[in-house]
């Protein structure tokens, strides 16, 4: 099954996306989305000001089945928080790649998002991860 | 277990064509869902839904004797009863704690079939046969067996579309099952389910089984029927208050404070466990396995402590989800007696967050009459 992975976007291997510029906006992957399944709950457990630091949670993502967490890909300061996934989970299963945003981040080192794979290196990784 | 032992149903390849997302379960490769969860979840609430259960276990025991084998072993009363009829019922050990439950069906006096649990087959198996050895003949004919479930407010339409037997199944009792042809096929349906719903679980010979599913997926098509998956066959049988072997129920806990009381007759002559049951209902219970609805924000999960509402652990989740039906998280666990009652105010402790849940009434879904 082919995902959708959209060219400008840089991925890290917890299937989270960030949209590159001075604030890395950060969601989940298609790829991500399909795993999980129908969206019921989205918990993002920062606010504006919040330090991240890569690879912790900063939330967590509930489908039917499953909990997941949430990994800051760049370490950073939280700017924005999208409180719209609060009350409308299942914009995650509708527009992963848009308004599911989850966070918008101030990178600490704006160079840290080169160190994530690009669409291309995603795609052969999901070929090769997605049994 | 690694992945190249597990084994494939013989529906595997219709699994495949309808978009089944497979998944390790009990030793076996099965859809876990197709669609979506929550869709197919709707699909068998307003339409019906079909499930590939072959991998459920299914022993023979025939002979004289047989009758008493089957009664000794269960805790509800086989000798009641008739040819074509079935029940639900524990198995328990002399502990009374819960080797697996059942479904029980008596084609005649001399003649049973027990359908037991995919993950306790071996378990039971060797129970069942061990019981039988000089008193009666044992077959485990789980390779040989495959079973489809359609469930839904709309199944026996699906069945009257097929005609012949199929269009006959109206007149069939709950908890009854008898021989038909459907679509050519050689099968026994029985009136029964896991999903909340009215509908019929399909008996088979394994090779049998795509030539029954292909027809009865074309015939419900048009009128919504989809295949269903484990994760909407959870979600269904969750909000129906029906218990799961390895979550809600297990070899460390009884019948009768898993609410399954109804299951035990002491009354009935001797069984293994009957000495272990009277003792248990003549004192008060220590817990109980309880409906309950998370009013936070929360997803109660299989394994999350509950807590009293001041904080104190005071017993444990045992399965939770969303309820697509029902429109709430819900779930079931184990609290103690005094925390049982409906309305009480608890905590579930979601990975180290408090969420506010109270005792419900179950079922949390109950089908329109």
């Amino acid at each position: 099954m082919s995902h959708e992975v959209p060219a400008d976007l840089r991925f890290t291997k917890d299937h989270e996306w960030c949209r590159p510029g001075v604030e890395i906006t950060v969601g989940i992957s298609a790829f991500a989305v399909e795993q999980l399944g129908d969206i019921t709950l989205v918990n993002l457990d920062v606010k504006v000001g919040d330090e991240l630091t890569t690879g912790k949670a900063f939330g967590t993502i509930e489908s039917v089945k499953t909990l997941s967490d949430l990994y800051a890909p760049v370490n950073g300061k939280v700017v924005r928080v999208n409180a719209d996934l609060t009350g409308k989970p299942e914009l995650v299963n509708e527009d992963c790649y848009g308004k599911a945003w989850m966070v918008a981040i101030a990178p600490s080192d704006p160079g840290a998002i080169e160190g994530l794979m690009d669409a291309k290196s995603y795609g052969d990784y999901l070929t090769t991860a997605a049994h | 277990m690694t992945e190249s032992h597990l084994r494939r149903t013989s529906l595997h390849d219709e699994h495949i064509a309808s978009g089944g997302r497979i998944v390790p379960f009990a030793g076996w490769e099965m859809p876990v869902q197709y669609t979506g969860i929550v869709d197919e979840h709707h699909a068998v609430r307003t339409a019906a839904g079909m499930f590939d259960v072959s991998h459920m276990g299914e022993l023979r025991l025939r002979g004289e004797y047989a009758a008493h084998v089957v009664d000794y072993l269960v805790t509800n009363d086989a000798k009641n009863l008739a040819d074509g009829q079935a029940m639900y019922t524990c198995c328990c050990n002399e502990e009374a704690l819960i080797l697996d439950d059942l479904i029980v069906y008596r084609r005649s006096q001399d003649d049973w079939l027990i359908v037991c649990n995919a993950s306790n087959r071996d378990k039971i198996s060797a129970h069942f046969a061990k019981a039988a050895r000089d008193h009666c003949e044992f077959q485990d004919q789980s390779d040989a067996t495959a079973l489809i479930a359609l469930q839904g407010p709309r199944a026996f339409e699906v069945l009257g579309a097929l005609g012949g037997d199929a269009a006959k199944l109206p007149d069939l009792r709950g908890f009854h099952f008898r021989d038909a042809v459907i679509a050519g096929v050689a099968c026994t349906p029985a009136r029964t389910g896991y999903t909340g719903e009215d509908g019929v679980e399909i008996f088979c010979e394994w090779e049998e089984a795509p030539k029954l599913w292909r027809a009865l997926l074309e015939a419900g098509r048009p009128l919504g029927v989809k295949p269903a998956g484990l994760g909407a066959r959870d979600t269904l049988r969750l909000e129906a208050r029906l218990s799961l072997y390895g979550n809600d129920i297990d070899e460390t806990t009884n019948p009768i404070e898993a609410g399954l009381g109804w299951v035990v007759k002491v009354e009935k002559g001797d069984f293994i466990g009957r000495a272990a049951l009277i003792e248990i209902k003549s004192r008060p219970l220590l817990r109980r396995l309880v409906g309950f609805e998370v009013t936070g924000r929360g997803v109660a999960r299989h394994g999350y402590p509950l807590l009293d509402a001041d904080g104190r652990p005071v017993g444990i989740c045992t399965s939770g989800s969303p309820g697509p039906t029902v429109g709430k998280n819900v779930g079931l666990g184990y609290v103690p007696g005094a925390l049982a009652e409906v309305g009480t105010r608890l905590l579930v402790d979601c990975r180290g967050k408090n969420v506010e849940a109270v005792v419900a009434k179950t079922p949390f879904y109950k089908r329109p009459k």
